[in-house]
């Protein structure tokens, strides 16, 4: 009996250890299986090729800007929308709303966040892009505008959520502190309250870009796919292609193993790298805030 | 002076909560308005016949029962591989983890399994399932690549909620002669199961929206029957819903919009139970 428990102990304690380190194995998965195709690239296409501005695959065109233009146009639209409402909301419901609604917030911003993008997308090509059409009266709304306006939305309940719990970690004697010398509720959230959050309210914005980069079926289904390399403010209004989409789009049609297949996982692992850097970089950020408090408390 | 200048401090903070409470109406209203939008124009689509018919006419009538019974079965198999790695996952970081470099890896790389676009998800999921191992574009290889891209949401729930178990129950425990295992089967687990159980869900419900990282691992764009196996193929609601609003000319919309209130209906009600649990788990909590 004991000797029985012990085994059951030991067996059941090295598949939790192991469980523990899959996350590890699989991002080494992830990188190794990306890798595997994406490296043939670079022997198959010259890499004057592959920063070219051309995309048309068909006839071997395998140029990566007007992909990379396109990612960074849409992106940096829906950073622009994300940011000031992700943190305004997420100030609202931390600071200013009374309880009650801090409870109905939160779960309505959740929600937005479990809506699946293809359901945007296809509110997108409904709704939205007819929509911006007649209003910005353009030849077509399936643009990079009807893009960043929806992975901004796709990317705020990430912000909001970061912030908010950001914000609620500061300590309320901050806030005690600033009021009790007179400052309005006001003054202390922008000079105490979000400068004491910094750092997590910057982790928030840079996972939200990382959220928007990242997206596929909203932006295929509403930037137009049109592989042009964006070079003007104007581009916005113009559609675009971008570098998630180009996989999703094109990948089922290509065979196994030809030039346009290792392109595509080349694309792929761009992506990867992007993402790993912008979340190492916005954990680490993470890291050295608590870091410095504790050092700041001992 | 003072008196002024006080008045304009109270002025300037009525404008700026003014405007904040106005940008969070700005996000809240638009989901709001999305759900019923839907809810509306979708509702008359839905029938006895919509839901348990097999698509007709090209796709054009009929019912999407093979979409919806494809998406139950992607989100049972996503289940049944990220359920039991991703809390044993959460068991190790919260019981067993010391704060050293390894751990630190671990973070990082859970970190990064949430960060990773959902198409290269399907990359990968293309590489190793489909390919490398021959499962083929199957329910298995599909939900294979969901587990892994669910993994991270449902580690990070599970681990916050059995870090919430006040240390006490696991020091008596361990001192009234139980072993670490049995005081984490029998103490820290049941307390901390409403909170694993809501991060489950939420894991999952974002596994059942997603279309990119099936695309090429286990999609169909149509089958005239229901999957017999799990090495077959399968329809499933996200990406039914792509093809009928990108693929298909002349797509009725009632049918659209009437698959996307099935889709949003089956997420967000996996989100409602999720949430119901949770506030019910804290109201009824007594440490």
């Amino acid at each position: 009996m004991e000797s029985n428990l012990n085994w059951r102990e030991f067996v059941i304690t090295r598949a939790i250890k192991a469980s523990g380190y899959s996350a590890i194995l699989f991002v080494a998965l992830i990188f190794y299986f990306l890798l595997k195709e994406a490296v043939p690239t670079l022997t198959e296409v010259p890499l004057g090729d592959l920063l070219a501005v051309r995309w048309y695959p068909i006839e071997d065109y395998f140029g990566l800007l007007p992909l990379l233009t396109g990612s960074l146009v849409v992106t940096l639209g829906a950073t622009l929308i994300a940011v000031p409402f992700g943190i305004g909301t997420a100030v609202f419901i931390a600071e200013i709303a009374p309880r009650w609604m801090r409870e109905i917030l939160k779960p309505l911003v959740e929600l937005l966040g479990g809506l699946p993008s293809v359901v945007l997308g296809f509110l997108g090509i409904l709704v939205l892009a007819p929509w911006l059409r007649n209003l910005l009266d353009l030849p077509t709304g399936l643009t990079a505008l009807a893009g960043s306006l929806l992975l901004g939305g796709i990317a705020v309940p990430t912000v909001v959520s970061v912030a908010e719990d950001a914000l609620d970690a500061v300590p309320r004697a901050y806030r005690e502190g600033a009021w009790a010398i007179g400052a309005t509720r006001w003054q202390t959230i922008w000079r105490v309250t979000l400068p004491a959050a910094k750092s997590g309210v910057l982790t928030a914005i840079m996972l939200g870009v990382g959220r928007a980069i990242g997206e596929t079926m909203t932006v295929m289904m509403v930037t137009g796919n049109a592989p042009v390399l964006a070079t003007r403010l104007g581009s916005i209004f113009s559609p675009v292609r971008t570098m998630t989409a180009t996989i999703a789009a094109e990948m089922g049609e290509v065979a196994n193993g030809s030039v346009h297949y290792h392109v595509l996982f080349f694309i792929g692992i761009t992506l990867f790298l992007i993402s790993l850097v912008v979340n190492v970089t916005a954990s680490s950020v993470v890291f050295k805030a608590k870091k410095r408090s504790e050092r700041v408390l001992s | 002076m003072k008196r002024t200048f006080s008045l304009n401090r109270h002025l300037v903070q009525r404008l700026g909560f003014g405007l904040i409470t106005l940008i969070a109406l700005g996000t809240v209203i638009p989901i709001v308005m999305v759900v019923i939008y839907i809810a509306v124009e979708g509702g008359p689509a839905i029938s006895w016949e919509f839901i348990t018919g097999f698509p007709r006419e090209g796709m054009r009538q009929g019912g999407i029962l093979p979409a919806i019974i494809g998406t139950f079965y992607l989100t049972l198999g996503t289940a049944v591989f990220s359920v039991p790695l991703g809390v044993a996952a959460a068991i190790y970081l919260s019981e067993y983890a010391q704060d050293n470099w390894l751990t630190r890896l671990i973070r990082i790389a859970i970190i990064n399994l949430a960060g990773i676009p959902s198409v290269v998800y399907g990359l990968f999921g293309l590489g190793l399932f489909v390919l490398f191992l021959r499962f083929g574009t199957s329910i298995l290889s599909a939900s294979l690549t969901l587990s892994i891209m669910t993994l991270p949401v449902i580690i990070s729930t599970a681990e916050e909620s059995l870090r919430s178990v006040p240390q006490a129950f696991r020091t008596v425990s361990i001192s009234l002669g139980a072993t670490r295992w049995q005081t984490i089967r029998r103490i820290v687990l049941p307390e901390a199961l409403p909170g694993i159980i809501t991060g489950v869900i939420l894991g999952l419900e974002r596994a059942a929206g997603e279309t990119a990282p099936i695309l090429f691992t286990g999609a169909a764009f149509f089958l005239p029957r229901l999957p017999g196996s799990p090495f077959d193929a399968t329809m499933a609601l996200p990406y039914h819903l792509f093809v009928i609003s990108t693929q298909v000319p002349e797509m009725p919309f009632q049918i659209q919009y009437g698959t996307a209130l099935v889709l949003i209906a089956f997420v967000l009600g996996m989100n409602l139970v999720a949430t119901v649990i949770r506030s019910r788990a804290r109201a009824r909590r007594q440490w």
